[in-house]
């Protein structure tokens, strides 16, 4: 296969062809080259069909900051839309496919836009799709949604593995051009720790590209001997393939290294992407520059490109566009392009050159004062116009039009922290302002420095000045003599007049005419301009387009540039990967998974499990035969409650706390009173937030003096903890109290029903009574067990029941939860899941999550007398508030329908028996549902107003999202055994 | 960010929960005539500067100590840390 827009020289491996293939057609390319040069080699121009118009479009650029040139690249698992051909390095194999376009790229069926374009300029659907407000979700947003659309996905779960790590650094040098390298060779020869970053896969930036460069030696040579340098020091890291796409504070900075990118399948082991964090004491910014373009009608077809890209494509991709070309610059820089291309023996047609005194180039036409005014050619160009200094239109045939407009500094990164830049008139370009990340240095190009000479000498003065802030000396190393050409420009924004359309921004189609139209409709300010046209807003970011689209508002305005000012940048410079964000948190890693120590022992016995934060916990213990969980369900509660069951409550969490003071700070953390609660002794309590709002419940026991255990719920055993440590710290600080969070330490399980004592009795060791009078309801002690195993054990109860709370170090939980069931064998011992736990506390009236649900008071949960008024405790102040105290506040109450075949609906809402049935009217509404089998009967809590007064009434529970209306009971939240006879049997 | 721990160094504030302003140090007294008001304005007056402000910030990953981290809110630029302890002593703050 002939490549026939390829030429000689190069920084390709011409010896090795590559196979890959483009919309279906199979093509060549070499190792070195690019999706992009290896098409444009194959001379394929048109490479995309643009966002809004369809218009046919080609690369504009060489490199990241691309917007025309996105395909999808891959199929099957690993197809990624949008990605740009520009950066995507060719491998063997490659199959890419060009985007938005029906039903080929060459015949576009929605390039019928592009027609219709006079109604679809800026603001376009703010002003057509308003009404009726309806359609915009159902007809209008999927419409456009599939007219204007990017790259598609395959809903495929990605095969590969993206990973984070995370890297620390003297000094990082991002982007490894002239100034990079020098920065970097300074750095490193001063024994600093170094980090370059390079985005492309060759070092040495710019200098790949150009021929011009240094002036006594190689300029190939030099790169090659400088990385060789950097790659033998210890002390240096070479990174390619690595984007640095954000700064974040105090030195932190985002990097993304494509590890696999550039082959078909990663690697064994190795991951496609990672995601690093660096962490830099300093930093020098090396981005070089960006060309950016001049406005003109019809500048968007495919073989119009930046004059850079097409001389680096020449220099070291050995492509060219097309075998005529012509350019159209506002500076010297463009020249270069001219002089390299005919070098490469690539006809130049002309230089169009808008200066009057535009240099000459020897064997070329140069036309000076002139400018590109329109060009032709429906898939790609074919010929320019130009009007010439003397107003006479020349039509000039070519291929490929190089486009030059000046070079605008890399700023992006100096302004992720608000920096602004600051406009320079001598380069007509914003350079950065000196206001950006601290640590952060300038070097290069990107500080407007544009020579190789002043490249290179800024970034060796840059890292010295680094170093020096972070006390390594470091010494000027010797640099190469480099070019050190002024820049000559005059700046050129736009060709004025003309009916057609000139385009700033090709990827979102916003052209000269649009950012007119939003000045005319006074969205002037380059904020709302930026979002009324949608300039600068696609996947590139406005990198070649943002300032083009300034400068012409500021000739609209009569503003100077620098006071029309620029957008904010912000993070990411280049598109990151969700995929690379999330590294292995994917899946069953989204976050740990917590298990109890009886979890696999219930796993053996077939649980259910269902996941209570971080914790997976057995639900229920289904036995052959049952077909339902509530089967299995309402026989563990019956088990429980005729017999004795076992369940692990070891999730709740626990808090040692120690100190003499111990007392003293518990009194002050719960409402109720604490601080005479006896050793060996276990007390409910109450948590209130400051605000009087119920925080959290449970029991502390106090097990010395000095010595106190505190329960949590489950889920809040962390923010109890942490709202702890802020009493103990922040509010009294000089109380002797010690806290620590041993939740993991204990594995704790609930030994409950009338046969609970009986079970226990062959676990506890002889020594250690624990009969009814010498451990009596809420006692607790310290124990040993099973022969010697220290424990311990509360005689405390969720279920309502008789029963225990036995607690031994985790590693002996598994063991123990055996022993317990071979000791509760002659009872039919029962296992049960959550769900038993929480029918039997409904059954009980006891609250849990669903009613400490951050909007009730203790009043609220029938527990108002329990905020002792004679302590100060968190939360007690506050609660006395009048508005939390109203006659008719919610209460907590028990509610059974009439029908006793009837459900209730948890989020259920009451109604009074009579009277409308709207949000005014309403009484209250259910927070926790059951089905008691002891009751036969479904039954609920539920706050109720003024609650504690309503006991009989018949009511209307009503739920719009399912459509109840049952009539229930208002009852006592305390089903069953309201006395507590069974739990102190 | 990276916050420096009096006792632990340069830490990664992923290590940290924040809570708010360093305000909620200062407790008003219960017993106070007033207290109602003050316990009002303690839990829910908070100034908002643009600039530096002091919040609390707690070493959740680390070593479960509670910092006064003096921050400012437009550049993030940490320019003191203290332990909460410290500064709650220095209030006057004791048992």
């Amino acid at each position: 296969m002939t490549q026939p827009n390829r030429l000689s020289g190069g920084r390709i491996d011409t010896g090795t062809a590559l196979t890959f293939s483009f919309d279906g057609v199979d093509y060549q390319g070499h190792p070195g080259d690019t999706l992009a040069s290896a098409l444009l080699a194959n001379g394929v121009r048109l490479m995309g069909r643009s966002f809004k118009y369809h218009r046919p479009r080609g690369p504009l650029t060489s490199g990241s900051e691309e917007p025309n040139a996105l395909v999808q690249l891959r199929t099957g698992a690993r197809q990624e839309p949008n990605t740009r051909a520009t950066t995507a390095e060719l491998f063997d194999g490659l199959t890419a496919a060009s985007q938005n376009r029906w039903p080929s790229l060459r015949f576009d069926a929605l390039a019928i836009n592009d027609r219709f374009s006079n109604f679809l300029t800026a603001g376009f659907y703010y002003k057509t799709f308003m009404w009726p407000a309806t359609f915009w979700e159902k007809l209008y947003e999927p419409v456009i949604r599939r007219a204007a659309g990017l790259g598609s996905l395959t809903l495929q779960e990605d095969p590969d593995v993206y990973d984070k790590g995370f890297r620390h650094c003297d000094l990082l040098v991002i982007g490894s051009g002239p100034a990079g390298l020098s920065a970097a060779l300074t750095a490193g020869r001063a024994g600093a720790d170094v980090i370059l970053v390079e985005e492309d896969f060759l070092f040495g930036g710019r200098l790949n590209a150009e021929t011009y460069g240094l002036t006594d030696t190689s300029t190939q040579g030099w790169v090659a001997m400088v990385m060789s340098e950097l790659e033998s020091l210890p002390n240096v890291r070479c990174m390619s393939r690595t984007t640095l796409y954000g700064v974040f504070d105090h030195g932190i900075y985002g990097a993304l290294e494509r590890v696999s990118d550039h082959v078909a399948v990663p690697a064994d082991g190795k991951p496609r992407q990672i995601l690093w964090r660096i962490y830099a004491r300093r930093a020098v910014l090396c981005a070089g520059a960006i060309e950016r373009p001049i406005a003109f009608e019809n500048n968007d077809r495919p073989g119009i490109m930046m004059a850079g890209a097409m001389r680096a494509y020449a220099n070291r991709w050995a492509v060219t566009p097309a075998r005529t070309v012509a350019v159209f610059t506002n500076n010297d820089d463009g020249h270069r392009t001219a002089v390299d291309l005919m070098a490469k023996g690539v006809g130049v047609a002309a230089v169009i050159d808008t200066r009057e005194d535009a240099p000459k180039i020897a064997g070329c036409e140069i036309l000076a004062g002139a400018q590109v005014i329109d060009t032709s050619g429906r898939l790609g160009l074919s010929s320019i116009k130009v009007r010439r200094a003397d107003g006479k239109v020349q039509t000039i045939s070519c291929g490929a039009l190089g486009v030059s407009g000046g070079w605008n500094p890399n700023v992006h990164l100096t302004c992720h922290q608000r920096g602004r830049p600051v406009w320079n008139e001598a380069i007509a370009a914003f350079v950065p302002g000196g206001d950006g990340p601290p640590g952060l240095g300038v070097a290069g190009a990107a500080n407007g420095a544009f020579s190789t000479a002043a490249a290179l000498a800024s970034g060796s003065t840059q890292a010295l000045a680094a170093l020096d802030d972070i006390g390594i000396k470091g010494r000027a190393i010797d640099l190469p003599r480099a070019e050190d050409a002024p820049l000559r420009i005059s700046a050129y924004w736009h060709v004025p007049g003309g009916k057609g359309r000139g385009w700033l921004d090709q990827q979102n189609d916003v052209t000269v005419k649009d950012v007119k139209l939003a000045h005319q409709e006074n969205f002037r300010s380059v904020e709302h301009l930026k979002r009324y046209t949608t300039l600068g807003m696609a996947t590139d970011q406005g990198k070649t387009s943002n300032m083009g689209g300034l400068a012409i508002m500021a000739e609209l305005t009569g503003k100077p540039i620098p006071e029309v000012g620029t957008t904010i940048y912000r993070p990411p410079y280049v598109p990151v990967a969700i995929a690379a964000l999330g590294g292995r948190a994917r899946g069953a890693h989204f976050h740990p998974t917590r298990k109890t120590p009886s979890h696999d022992w219930a796993a053996q016995r077939g649980a259910t499990f269902v996941e209570t934060g971080n914790w997976l916990r057995a639900q229920w213990f289904p036995v052959a035969g049952e077909t339902s969980w509530r089967e299995s369900v309402d026989r563990e509660v019956r088990a429980v409650r005729g017999s004795v069951g076992v369940c692990d409550v070891t999730t709740l969490g626990k808090i040692d706390i120690q100190g003499t003071d111990g007392a003293v700070f518990l009194n002050r953390v719960y409402a109720n009173a604490f601080a005479k609660l006896a050793v060996g002794k276990t007390r409910y309590g109450l948590m209130l937030r400051e605000d009087g709002i119920a925080m959290d419940d449970g029991t502390t026991a106090r097990l010395a003096e000095d010595h106190f255990v505190m329960t949590t719920t489950t889920a809040n055993a962390l923010a109890v903890y942490r709202h702890l440590e802020f009493a103990r710290q922040c509010l009294w600080p000089d109380l002797d109290v010690q806290l620590i969070s041993t939740t993991e330490a204990w594995a704790q399980y609930a030994v409950a029903g009338p046969n609970s004592r009986a079970v226990l009795h062959k676990i506890v060791d002889p020594e250690f009574s624990i009969d009814n009078e010498s451990f009596p309801f809420m006692a607790c002690g310290e124990i040993t067990v099973c022969g010697g195993l220290r424990a311990r054990l509360f005689r405390i109860s969720f279920s309502g029941e008789l029963a225990f709370e036995i607690a031994v170090p985790t590693r002996y939980g598994d063991a123990l939860m055996r022993r317990i069931m071979d000791a509760g064998e002659e009872f039919n011992i029962c296992p049960y899941g959550t769900e038993a736990l929480g029918v039997m506390r409904i059954e009980k009236g006891h609250a849990a999550g669903n009613e400490l649900n951050g909007t009730t008071t203790a009043l609220n949960l029938g527990m108002g007398r329990m905020v002792s008024k004679k302590k100060d405790s968190i939360g007690s102040t506050a609660s006395e508030r009048e508005g939390l105290n109203r006659p008719d506040a919610l209460r907590l109450v028990g509610i059974k329908p009439t029908d006793s075949s009837a459900k209730i609906t948890a989020g259920a809402h009451l109604m009074n028996s009579e009277g409308p049935v709207d949000a005014a009217h309403d009484q209250g509404y259910v927070t926790s549902a059951a089905y008691s089998p002891v009751l036969n009967s479904a039954i609920g809590l539920a706050f109720l107003k003024d609650g504690a007064n309503r006991m009989g009434e018949t009511m209307r529970l009503v739920s719009p999202v399912t459509n109840d209306n049952t009539t229930v009971e208002v009852v006592s939240a305390h089903f069953v055994d309201p006395e507590g006879g069974r739990l102190r049997a | 960010m990276i916050i420096h721990h009096p006792l632990l160094g340069p830490r990664d504030a992923q290590e940290f929960t924040f809570l708010g302003a360093a305000t909620l140090i200062e407790r008003p007294d219960w017993q106070a005539e007033d207290a109602q008001e003050q316990f009002h304005d303690y839990l829910h007056l908070r100034d908002n500067p643009a600039g530096e402000h002091r919040e609390l910030w707690f070493h959740e990953t680390g070593d479960r100590s509670w910092l006064v981290v003096t921050r400012n809110t437009l550049t993030h630029e940490i320019t003191n840390v203290e332990m909460a302890r410290d500064v709650a002593r220095q209030k006057g703050r004791s048992k």
